[in-house]
């Protein structure tokens, strides 16, 4: 008895979560203007009509630029921090790492924010810069979360070997812990990549007038109309943000199965 | 090329003394190994020579020159770990290749090297083959064939042998010595297993607390052992306290208890500087149980058998003579003496040595 509940309870939760996604999915592909069931007729007209919206695309291209810059600059940051945390004596430690994985326990109105206050008091203006530095800040944690657990799994004797058959430190860290860490810094790239692409409170927030990113060109959307565009933009984004991690992962473990590891 | 000399060499972790004031010398081409209990400063000694160290005081000087200051990856040393830290993600090759890449080798020569290495570690056909489908032994053996690749003026093995299985053990060691001798490395090898240490050196430094207690060849510190803790370190032993009555060209006249006066020849009583409290060291297995009373020419004492530990071809007996009990390991060919027994000790002057009290 007890279990059946639960488990007739968890299904409700799960319904209750994904199927205004999957309604959205379903929608996208509808013929008709108006959503409802059961749908007319299926037809990939709202995608196309995505693909013609100018300000959709330029919205796209920027949460792609922005998603892929923040990727890169957080990953590069991450993995430094990482290091220097994880093999290198430096004082006060501890502090640092709080501080570094702080954003992902403030609430991000907060931390959005702070920054904006911040940047006021010091009189810069709002910028493309400052929305990235905004997501960068905020995607940071879990690239070090990720890549320190990695790192201290790999052995220091590893590349004390490389060191010892002639590898300076520069080579050693992209000839053997770099590759040892890829696994770790893929999944920081690709989540830092998400997390950029998917936000909304702080993108709002940081940027500069007349740029929008994906979800904040939704919200905007939203507020005139509810076209049907919107669900089709909604799966593109679905499609992005799950299909991503779940490729990234397929191909991590092509390798690794490679390997025998 | 080779040889290593270590001066005033001192490491200390904070407050720490890892090492105490060591100087030592290696001759090129021999096989040195570091002997002692865990935590007496093998590890840190090693790491120093190679470099992933910096002494706190003192010089290392490699090959005549002093190395304090030129980093590991210029020092061309060739490095071994207990746990072989081969690199999981390159082929067996690779790894062996790792070091050529950084040499100026061409690509045929680092080819051919690589294949002369794995064939002297008899695994040429696990090239194509990554880490982790290797046994323990292979991945120790490929881990050597990295380390000698790069032709290093020292080959460095901290514990190489340890995490290896018993059997594996005992191949593994004459398999490294027949290579050691084969390419002439200067080579300092680390461990806590004296049978390692007897069986495979040419010197054997013995480590205790950061301190160096004796260095020798390996009949020398087993038979002439500097200090009470080689003694005790190297086999077992049994130790008197006595004291010493005169030095005369005859040798050491000790008193001790059990055996009354024994004469210690000087070859086996350096240590000794003159008369006082002095110790008599005697080899368990130096000690022979019988049943009557020895002719002349050796020293002897009455006791009786408490525990018999019978081990095959040899027996460890614990025998008491009044209130001191010693340890004596016999080789048998009839039966064991039983518990109980009454028997006779008896000991050859040359069997024992002497070491101030
Ligand atoms: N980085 C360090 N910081 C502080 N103390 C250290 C450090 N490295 C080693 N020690 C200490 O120095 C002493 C010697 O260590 P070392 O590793 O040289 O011992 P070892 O002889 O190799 O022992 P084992 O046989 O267990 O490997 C130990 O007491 C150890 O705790
Ligand atoms: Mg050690």
């Amino acid at each position: 008895m007890g279990w059946s509940v639960i488990r007739a309870y968890t299904i409700l939760v799960y319904l209750f979560m994904f199927l205004p996604v999957a309604v959205v999915v379903l929608l996208s592909f509808n013929q008709n203007q108006f959503g409802s069931f059961p749908m007319t007729g299926f037809s990939l007209r709202w995608f196309e009509a995505l693909w013609n919206n100018d300000a959709v695309m330029r919205a796209f291209r920027t949460s792609l630029v922005l998603g892929l810059l923040t990727a890169l600059i957080s990953t590069t940051l991450g993995v430094l921090a990482s290091l220097a945390l994880v093999r290198y004596a430096v004082p006060g430690k501890n502090l640092i790492t709080t501080i570094l994985i702080a954003p992902i326990l403030v609430p991000e109105v907060v931390l959005a924010v702070a920054l904006l206050l911040f940047l006021n008091w010091l009189g810069i203006g709002k910028s493309f810069a400052l929305l990235l530095a905004g997501h960068v800040i905020f995607t940071l944690p879990f690239v070090i979360l990720v890549v320190q657990a990695r790192l201290v799994s790999i052995r220091r004797d590893v590349e004390e070997a490389a060191l010892s058959l002639g590898a300076s430190p520069v080579q050693t860290f992209f000839s053997v812990t770099l590759p040892l860490l890829m696994p770790a810094v893929a999944a920081g790239a690709l989540f830092a990549f998400t997390i950029s692409f998917d936000d909304i409170t702080g993108t709002l927030f940081w940027k500069p007038g007349g740029v929008e990113t994906v979800p904040t060109q939704i919200f905007s959307m939203l507020r005139n109309s509810i076209s049907p565009e919107i669900n089709a933009l909604g799966t593109v984004m679905i499609i992005i943000t799950v299909g991503l991690p779940l490729l990234g992962a397929a191909i991590a473990r092509k390798i690794s199965i490679k390997r025998g590891m | 090329m080779g040889a290593v000399s270590l001066k005033n060499i001192v490491k200390r972790f904070g407050v720490f003394t890892a090492v105490e004031k060591t100087s030592l010398s290696i001759a090129e081409g021999s096989f040195t190994t570091l002997l002692g209990p865990s935590g007496c400063g093998k590890t840190t000694t090693l790491r120093m020579i190679a470099g992933l160290l910096d002494p706190t005081e003192g010089e290392i000087i490699i090959g005549g020159k002093r190395v304090n200051d030129v980093p590991i990856y210029k020092r061309n040393l060739g490095l071994v770990f207990q746990n072989y830290a081969l690199f999981p993600h390159k082929t067996v090759s690779e790894n062996v290749a790792f070091g050529l890449r950084y040499r100026n080798v061409t690509k045929p020569e680092i080819a051919r090297r690589v294949q002369e290495a794995l064939e002297l570690v008899q695994l040429p056909q696990v090239a194509a083959r990554y880490p982790r489908a290797l046994s323990g032994g292979q991945q120790q053996r490929i881990a050597l064939a990295r380390a000698i690749v790069i032709e290093p003026d020292v080959l460095l093995l901290d514990e190489p042998l340890s995490a290896l299985d018993a059997n594996l053990r005992e191949d593994m060691r004459v398999e490294l010595k027949r290579i050691q001798e084969r390419i002439g490395v200067t080579t300092v090898f680390v461990t806590h297993d004296q049978s390692e240490a007897l069986a495979m050196s040419d010197q054997i430094v013995v480590m205790s607390d950061g301190r160096v207690e004796q260095v020798g060849a390996p009949e020398e510190v087993y038979n002439t052992p500097a200090s009470e803790f080689v003694a005790k370190f190297l086999g077992a032993s049994n130790i008197l306290d006595g004291r010493c009555l005169s030095r005369g060209p005859e040798g050491a006249v000790l008193e001790v208890p059990v055996f009354g006066k024994v004469i210690v020849p000087s070859a086996k009583a350096p240590h000794l500087v003159g008369e006082g409290a002095a110790k008599l060291v005697i080899r368990a297995e130096k000690l022979l149980l019988r049943r009557s009373p020895p002719e002349s020419g050796a020293f002897s004492a009455p006791a009786e058998v408490e525990t018999v530990d019978y081990q095959g071809q040899s027996v460890r007996y614990f025998v008491r003579a009044g209130n001191v009990q010693l340890q004596a390991i016999n080789m048998i060919d009839e039966r064991p003496f039983p518990a109980g027994a009454q028997v006779h000790m008896t000991l050859r002057p040359q069997d024992c040595a002497a070491l101030p009290g």
